[in-house]
């Protein structure tokens, strides 16, 4: 198990080395550099740069040395000193703001993860237990529905219906009453009244997803010839369905978080602006949409990074509970 | 019933057909996709208008009911103003006592059908073009018309899918197939290369490479931009399929015979090897389709995508965005279900080919 986790960890340095060159890469994208941009930004609010202010930032970002040079300083400084960089749009530190938002997209993202087992387990082994039944059907069509619908367009329709029919706000994480009170049991109380909306527009397309890749694991499973010596020798059915097939269907519970957790992160991207969420999300779409680059990579990393992370942390649960995968190592 | 010398003479695709035939939701569906397709093509003419007409008096006129009685046949009545005793804010109303009659091939907004045809027929529409106008759908926050605009955003949103997805199965067909042939160093290189790729979030990605494009850039260079910004992502889960191939059949008799008889590798390789699981690349690729709609739909809405003037169900979806704008107007959420019929149809579709898609397994 130890050789299986060292190995999955060594395997994950060059992973993230290419990762950190691929967001550099995107960094430097848009056409002109940093420093003409911000100058530009400056002379259209009517103040100019201080010369000193240039070169501090030419010096910073060694923006007068190759690319290489410059990679080098941008990396370097994020991992020795946890300096991402500046936001030139919000004119402060970038690793700030993602100090103020990244922990509520973690929790989020986290709450989602586990909504999505919690209801896709069920589900799943009851689809493929009673196969063809008018519950398996209807889970299934549910599930082609949470596949096909964008999730903003989810978000949008709890909203419209919340303030259409319930005078409600579904948006935001907290009531506009709660949002400087100092925390009490109503205002817990209120965060989770808030909170479910936005883990279950992020989770719907996850628990389709889920709930298909059980359902069809645990039907290939159930036909298997170790099913029927179980049945043969009179083990009951519940105990035997949940010692043995399920056990091994349950591998796609780990190996998918690999792809859920990206789309955890693109859900957030797209549907944080319309819920009016404080998180990572609409950070980066306005970082974009003002080619704030350094602020929009820093969020790329993390979000690479993160999804790595939770990888690994999937693998190696997997290793944990299926014995043939920690041997192929 | 099927008689059994058939079965045993019957060509690959024919066996498929059959199979396919079997899944009647799947052949429903497969029908419903290639109407949308079709809507794609005709969209000019099957629109009422060109959606880009904008009418200061109707704006967010809600949707008129289309009435049919004998006199005037299919009718719709026009609109009033009234305003709130209270309130003094304007709405609409129907106007009962008068009718606007709707009829089949009208003369409306010139257009060109196919790109080179021009023509001024529409399949439906008001009868008078110069009287009151017509509003199916209702109307957007300028007064266009919504059911023109989403038929006309049909030909991108369609067409985006299928141009993303051939950029997508080129790479993933070259790349896919040098790593599965030769497997060993280049094979473990490729590979780690998808890996990294599939790493990153792709929203993310797709939003940072996208934002890169120049705003001088016409529609027609958003449009491929985005089609190339989508594929060389998505190429990744496609590369691994035909791969996965490749390996199956490497050691099959039929390769050692090629190599036997003097065959090039390329010869070997797309001319022997690929035949034989092209119903697999079909329909894998007709279920990636409906993800790259997906993912012009939301990276439009977002208004990172395609911009108006350009039409798509993203950027008709853009002016959603605001939840007061959708309290006020919740007609202009229609446009989504346009996107959810067209990818629930294309992922039954899909689902169908892939089971159907290896005649000779059972």
């Amino acid at each position: 198990m130890l050789r299986y986790i060292g190995r999955r960890i060594l395997i994950l340095i060059p992973t993230l080395a290419a990762i950190s060159v691929i967001t550099f890469v995107v960094i430097q994208l848009p056409p002109g550099d940093y420093l003409t941009t911000l100058t530009a930004q400056r002379a259209a609010q009517g103040d100019s740069m201080p010369t000193g202010e240039l070169a501090r930032l030419t010096e910073r970002y060694a923006l007068d040395e190759p690319v290489i040079v410059q990679y080098w300083q941008w990396i370097s400084n994020i991992l020795l000193h946890g300096d991402f960089g500046e936001s030139f749009d919000y004119a402060r530190p970038v690793s700030a703001l993602l100090a103020e938002r990244l922990p509520l997209t973690i929790a989020l993202s986290v709450s989602t993860l586990i909504f999505i087992w919690v209801v896709s387990f069920p589900i799943g082994v009851y689809s493929a237990i009673r196969q063809y039944s008018l519950g398996d059907y209807g889970f299934t069509f549910l599930g082609y529905l949470g596949l096909a619908v964008p999730n903003f367009l989810i978000a949008l329709l709890l909203m419209w219906i919340g303030l259409q029919f319930f005078d409600l706000n579904a948006g935001g994480i907290l009531s506009p009453e709660y949002r400087d009170a100092p925390w009490s049991p109503a205002k817990v109380g209120d965060l989770l009244a808030h909170l479910w909306v936005p883990i279950v527009i992020w989770g719907t397309a996850g628990t389709a997803g889920n709930i298909r890749v059980l359902r069809a694991n645990l039907l290939d499973e159930l036909r298997k010839p170790y099913v029927v010596a179980a049945r043969a020798r009179g083990m009951p059915e519940r105990t035997m369905t949940i010692t043995y097939p399920v056990r091994v269907a349950m591998n796609p519970f780990f190996s998918t978080i690999g792809w859920i957790l990206p789309g955890l992160i693109a859900a957030d991207a797209i549907t944080s602006k319309v819920l009016n969420l404080q998180t990572t999300g609409p950070l980066m779409l306005r970082a974009l949409l003002a080619q704030d680059m350094y602020l929009a990579g820093a969020i790329l990393l993390i979000s690479a990074v993160l999804v790595v992370i939770g990888t690994l942390v999937s693998d190696i649960a997997l290793g944990w509970l299926d014995p043939r995968v920690r041997l192929r190592y | 019933m099927r008689k059994e010398q058939d079965v045993d003479v019957a060509s690959q695709w024919k066996l498929v057909w059959w199979g396919f035939k079997r899944h009647r939701v799947a052949l429903v569906c497969g029908f419903v996709t290639l109407a949308i397709y079709l809507v794609a093509v005709f969209a000019p003419f099957l629109a009422p208008g060109s959606g880009q007409k904008t009418n200061s008096d109707y704006i967010y006129a809600p949707p008129q009911a289309l009435q049919f009685d004998l006199d005037t046949g299919l009718y719709v009545h026009p609109y009033t103003l009234k305003q709130d005793p209270e309130t003094l804010a304007l709405s609409f109303a129907a106007d009962e006592t008068k009718k606007v009659p709707v009829g089949f091939f009208v003369k409306g907004e010139p257009y060109e059908l196919l790109g080179f045809i021009p023509w001024d027929r529409h399949l439906f529409g008001p009868e008078n073009p110069g009287g009151p106008p017509m509003y199916l759908l209702g109307a957007d926050s300028v007064g266009r018309d919504l059911l023109s605009r989403i038929i006309r955003g049909t030909t991108v949103s369609m067409s985006i899918g299928l141009v993303g997805v051939l950029l997508s199965l080129v790479l993933g067909i070259v790349l896919g197939g040098v790593s599965g042939y030769f497997g060993g160093r280049t094979d473990t290189l490729i590979q780690r290369v998808i890996e990294i790729i599939m790493s990153i979030p792709t929203i993310p990605l797709w939003m940072a490479l996208f934002a890169a494009v120049p705003a001088s850039w016409s529609q027609l260079e958003r449009y491929f931009a985005l089609t190339v910004v989508i594929s060389l992502v998505g190429w990744t889960g496609l590369a691994r399929e035909v791969r996965g191939k490749f390996f199956a059949v490497r050691g099959e008799e039929y390769v050692m015979a090629a190599t036997a008889d003097g065959a090039g590798r390329l010869r070997i390789m797309f001319r022997h090897m690929l035949p034989s699981f092209t119903s697999h690349i079909i329909a894998s690729l007709s279920l990636s389709i409906p993800s790259v709609i997906l993912a012009e739909t939301a990276l439009s809405f977002i208004g990172l995508g395609l911009q108006t003037p350009m039409i798509s169900w993203g950027v008709l979806l853009q002016e959603a965005q605001n939840i007061r704008a959708v309290s006020t107007a919740p007609w202009m959420l229609i446009p989504g279900i346009a996107v959810v019929i067209t990818v629930l149809a294309m992922n039954f579709f899909g689902d169908g080919l892939r089971d159907a898609a290896d005649p000779y397994k059972h």
